[in-house]
Formats: C-alpha cells, sequence, structure tokens
C-alpha cells in the first residue's frame, strides 16, 4: 500500500492506493495522527479512487479519526468510486457519518464549506 | 474440478495480504468473476484478521487456511488455535467488537456472511476457532 499526503490549507487528503487491510491501517492511523497534530490539521479528505482493495479495518480507522477531527469541530470526508468498498461503508452505518464523493475536488469544496 | 491446498503462517498482520492473495491464486482456477474474487478475498481477510487479532493478539501463533474446490464450489475452512470465542451468536451480530478500544468496526462476522454463501463458525474457549466459508462460482446468487 502506498499512502501520500497533501495538505490543503488546513484540510489533509490522505490518498491510497493498493489494499487497505488492518495491517496498513495501523501505519496510516499513527502517519494521520502525527500530520494532524505538527500541521494544525482541521478536516480531512479519505481519497480512495486508487485503493484496489479495502476490508473492515478501512472502516475502522476511518470512525477512529472521524471521531478525532470531530472533536476539533472540523469535517470528514470520503472519495471512493469502488462498489464494493461503497457496500462496506453503507453496511457498516459509516455513510451515516460521513458523505462519499466521487472526486476530491467535490469532497474538498464540502468540508471547506462546512 | 476437484483440488485441495492448506496454508500455515505465523499470526502476523503482515500476513493478512499473503493470505488473501495465495487463496485468490488458488481459486482462480474455477475461473471466477472479479467480483466473485473480491467477495472471496475480502472475506478471508476478515477471518485471518479475527485469528490473528482476537484469536492470538500475539504474532508467534499459527493461521491455518485448507481450501477445496469441488466442481463449482469453493470451501474455504480458516483455523487459529487461540483464545476461542466465548458467545458465538453476540460475536457475530453486525458492530460486535470485543476491542472497542482497537478501533475494529465490528463488522467482520456480517462482511463474511454477505460476501459468502454460507459462514459457519465453531469455536471453544481455549483451544481456538474455526470459520468455514463456502461460495459457488459461476451462479448467481
Amino acid at each position: 500500500m502506498e499512502i501520500a499526503l497533501t495538505l490543503n490549507q488546513r484540510t489533509l487528503i490522505v490518498s491510497l492506493s493498493g489494499e487497505l487491510d488492518h495491517h496498513g491501517a495501523e501505519q496510516i492511523r499513527t502517519l494521520i495522527e502525527r500530520a494532524i497534530t505538527e500541521k494544525d490539521v482541521k478536516n480531512l479528505i479519505f481519497d480512495f479512487s486508487a485503493l484496489s482493495f479495502m476490508d473492515s479495518s478501512g472502516i475502522g480507522m476511518i470512525i477512529g479519526r472521524y471521531k478525532l477531527i470531530k472533536s476539533i469541530g472540523g469535517g470528514v470526508a470520503l472519495v471512493c468510486t469502488n462498489p464494493r468498498m461503497k457496500k462496506l461503508v453503507t453496511m457498516s452505518g459509516l455513510s451515516r457519518l460521513i458523505s462519499v464523493y466521487s472526486t476530491v475536488d467535490q469532497a474538498l469544496s464540502e468540508v471547506k464549506g462546512a | 474440478m476437484e483440488n485441495r491446498m492448506k496454508l500455515e503462517f505465523l499470526s502476523k498482520s503482515a500476513n493478512e495480504g499473503f493470505a488473501r492473495a495465495a487463496v485468490a491464486a488458488f481459486v482462480s482456477q474455477l475461473d471466477p468473476t472479479l467480483e466473485e474474487l473480491a467477495d472471496i478475498k475480502t472475506a478471508v481477510s476478515e477471518a485471518v484478521t479475527n485469528a490473528i487479532v482476537h484469536g492470538y493478539g500475539h504474532p508467534d501463533g499459527i493461521v491455518t487456511i485448507t481450501c477445496e474446490l469441488l466442481q463449482t464450489q469453493v470451501k474455504i475452512k480458516i483455523t487459529d488455535c487461540g483464545q476461542g470465542i466465548e458467545d458465538i451468536a453476540l460475536a457475530t451480530q453486525p458492530l460486535y467488537t470485543r476491542s472497542p478500544d482497537a478501533e475494529r468496526s465490528g463488522m467482520g462476522f456480517t462482511v463474511m456472511e454477505t460476501f459468502m454463501d454460507s459462514m459457519v463458525v465453531e469455536s471453544t474457549l481455549g483451544q481456538g476457532t474455526i470459520v468455514t466459508l463456502t461460495k459457488e462460482i459461476g451462479t448467481i446468487s
């Protein structure tokens, strides 16, 4: 799995490619927490458009970061087009907490406007 | 088509990707669709993660996977010799997790049930857990 972190003003965009499972989720969690503390991040966008695989560990990882961002008054969005990942997001109830978009630009305008 | 394989590996999280890729490569002999293969990979990943995180909770255990192909059916058995599950009915409920602090979503068994045709969980406290998953390949379910 490859991880790219991009900062757009106070919004951190976490772009993942490859496969996200329990093993990878641990790595991402550490990286994101560090970036949030060091870069004064308010909003978070998970860009999973280049991800080829995800299991429910990805859902747990997003929910954990959602709680953190909410506690500082920010917004979280997910960019995802893969039907199977979308099914996981719906099944877990995550789609009731955060919005899912097809592109990073759409997600950016949403979290920044919030 | 009749075939069988057995896989053993340490309960290290780095092996989760290896396990699902190995099962997917073996099942490919049945010429599944990409969707069927993705369903199997996801279900295996959930079962292996459960064995590593909940069954053992340490990296020195052995996770065993056997996979049987019988005509158009694939049967996958994921076994750990870890601590076992006290209440299977509770553990397989959606959103239940034994490790709420570890950011588990509590969706593992629900994902396995949804993405496969059948799931059977057998467990003995202190001895371990066997999860058996089956799926018909090439049929619309």
